[in-house]
């Protein structure tokens, strides 16, 4: 029943998923949390710049933020990241992609950590001298963050199943696959059970681990 | 309500400390500062007394900058308060704040939230710095709890590390804002302690409290504010037998019926 896997490589799609998904994740939780840092910053162009990027950048669909990378960017702008192989450049536009798109969403999550420091610590932290880059970086930043490993955790599994967006723009990951395998094979409901299984093998330990991880940092008040 | 023209300190004093000349601030429409004028002398004890909402946390505030000003100026031992930055940051670590509501780095231990200033600013040597935040600790008696986080002390334990952390950046002045509103009343005097010992050693202290023990052992002065003024400012003894002020009259017939 399996055998027509053998002419696929299924593996190695996921791991094209695993690896557009972990350089996005490091690429927006960096500038997610720059985003975060200018929204509560002191320097008005830069929280206005911070608001408008969210507000923006959330509300447009990232099939259109991708389908930007590779149209826009590259076929326009002739912008092909480093490579001319067609596969890798486009790949590392995706990246690029899930990157604008889910920082917006780290941003939030990273806002609403920030939140839950009382300001009184931030006060305490100004009124020893600290700077507003060390109040940020010694005080609210690492409690913002523990509290964000929940809505955080979410934001990765959103950003997994999101890498399907790249198919759009022919990366070999998984969801490119499945639609090769359901042209070309008649198992349609194992196939789609096969990729639902894969995405499931990435994203459930993510949120388990996470969670564990989220209560273990928990800041206690 | 009347009001009364403050005798002027001492023209002599050469050691002011802490100088505000006819400071005024506005919440919006609310002045909430109003031509404050006052003068700290080096190793004074300031008690600041007033109704709530008379602006006494907002002076606190300002003599550190933690609020800006609208007008007049602040001076720390004759230098005006830088407007920002390395300055001001510089200025900070001169002036120690304690809080009503203690705001300890919840994310830290004790030993970690003295020692964290004078590593950062003071760009303190870590073993000197932990050494000196021990002491510290020892000092106002919660040495055993150095290794233990913020949630896991009582709130009279907080304050007096939130003291210790305060002390730890070598303060020329300390400024406390109601440091014992927040506590259970078993509590209170724990902290009063420590700062009625801070104040016999020398320490200049502007202190913004209801607690009339402590005012009358440890204050030089006390200063009366309502509505964003200063109204009176006499010693001790002379505020609390013989306010001169109704404002006054009134208000402590209301804290003392109690
Ligand atoms: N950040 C702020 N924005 C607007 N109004 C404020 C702000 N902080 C304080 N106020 C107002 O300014 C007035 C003075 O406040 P302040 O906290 O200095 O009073 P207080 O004398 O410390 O009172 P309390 O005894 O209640 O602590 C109050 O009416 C208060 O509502
Ligand atoms: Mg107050």
């Amino acid at each position: 029943m399996f055998d027509f896997l053998d002419k696929y490589d299924v593996l190695g799609a996921f791991w094209t998923t695993v690896q557009l998904t972990l350089l996005s994740a490091v690429g927006s939780l960096i500038w997610g949390t720059l985003l975060a840092a200018m929204r509560v910053g002191p320097v008005p162009l830069m929280r206005g710049f911070g608001t408008a990027y969210v507000n923006i950048v959330r509300n447009i669909p990232l099939t259109v933020i991708i389908l930007f990378a590779a149209l826009g960017l590259k076929d326009t702008l002739g912008i092909s990241l480093g490579s001319d192989v067609v596969d890798t450049s486009n790949f590392r536009l995706s990246v690029l992609g899930l990157t604008v798109y889910t920082s917006a969403f780290v941003c939030e999550a990273i806002r609403a950590g920030i939140n839950t420091v009382p300001v009184g610590q931030a006060e305490a932290a100004r009124a020893i001298g600290l700077s507003f880059t060390q109040v940020l970086g010694l005080v609210v930043l690492p409690q913002a963050f523990r509290a964000a490993v929940g809505p955080l955790t979410n934001v990765l599994i959103a950003l997994t199943k999101n890498t399907t967006v790249a198919a759009a723009i022919g990366v070999a990951e998984a969801a490119l696959l499945m639609k090769e395998m359901v042209e070309n094979e008649a198992q349609l409901l194992l196939i789609s059970a096969i990729i639902a299984f894969g995405f499931c093998c990435l994203t459930l330990p993510t949120g388990l681990i996470l969670g564990w991880v989220g209560k273990k940092v928990a800041v206690k008040r | 309500m009347t009001k009364v023209t403050v005798a002027k300190e001492d023209a002599a004093t050469s050691d002011e400390l802490v100088v505000l000349k006819s400071v005024n601030k506005h919440f919006g429409a609310l002045h909430v500062l109003q031509d404050i004028d006052l003068t700290i002398a080096r190793g004074e004890v300031v008690v600041v007394i007033g109704p709530s909402g008379s602006g006494k946390s907002t002076l606190c505030r300002t003599i550190n900058r933690l609020e800006t000003i609208d007008s007049g100026t602040i001076a720390i031992d004759g230098k005006p308060l830088p407007h920002e930055g390395r300055e001001l940051a510089r200025l900070r670590a001169d002036v120690g704040m304690v809080f009503q509501s203690f705001n300890l780095f919840a994310h830290k231990t004790v030993l970690d939230n003295v020692m964290l200033g004078q590593v950062k600013v003071r760009k303190a040597d870590k073993k000197q710095a932990e050494e000196k935040a021990r002491a510290l600790l020892d000092r106002v008696g919660v040495g055993a709890q150095a290794d233990k986080y913020p949630a896991q002390l009582s709130g009279g334990q907080q304050q007096r590390v939130a003291i210790a952390r305060a002390l730890a950046m070598g303060p020329k002045v300390m400024l406390f804002d109601e440091p014992t509103s927040a506590l259970d009343p078993e509590m209170i005097n724990e902290v009063l302690e420590v700062m009625q010992q801070l104040a016999r050693e020398g320490m200049t202290m502007i202190v913004v409290t209801h607690e009339m023990g402590f005012a009358r052992s440890a204050a030089n002065r006390v200063v009366f504010m309502a509505d964003g003024r200063i109204v009176e400012q006499s010693s001790p003894d002379q505020f609390f037998s013989n306010p001169r002020s109704d404002r006054a009259k009134d208000f402590l017939s209301k804290i003392l019926h109690h």
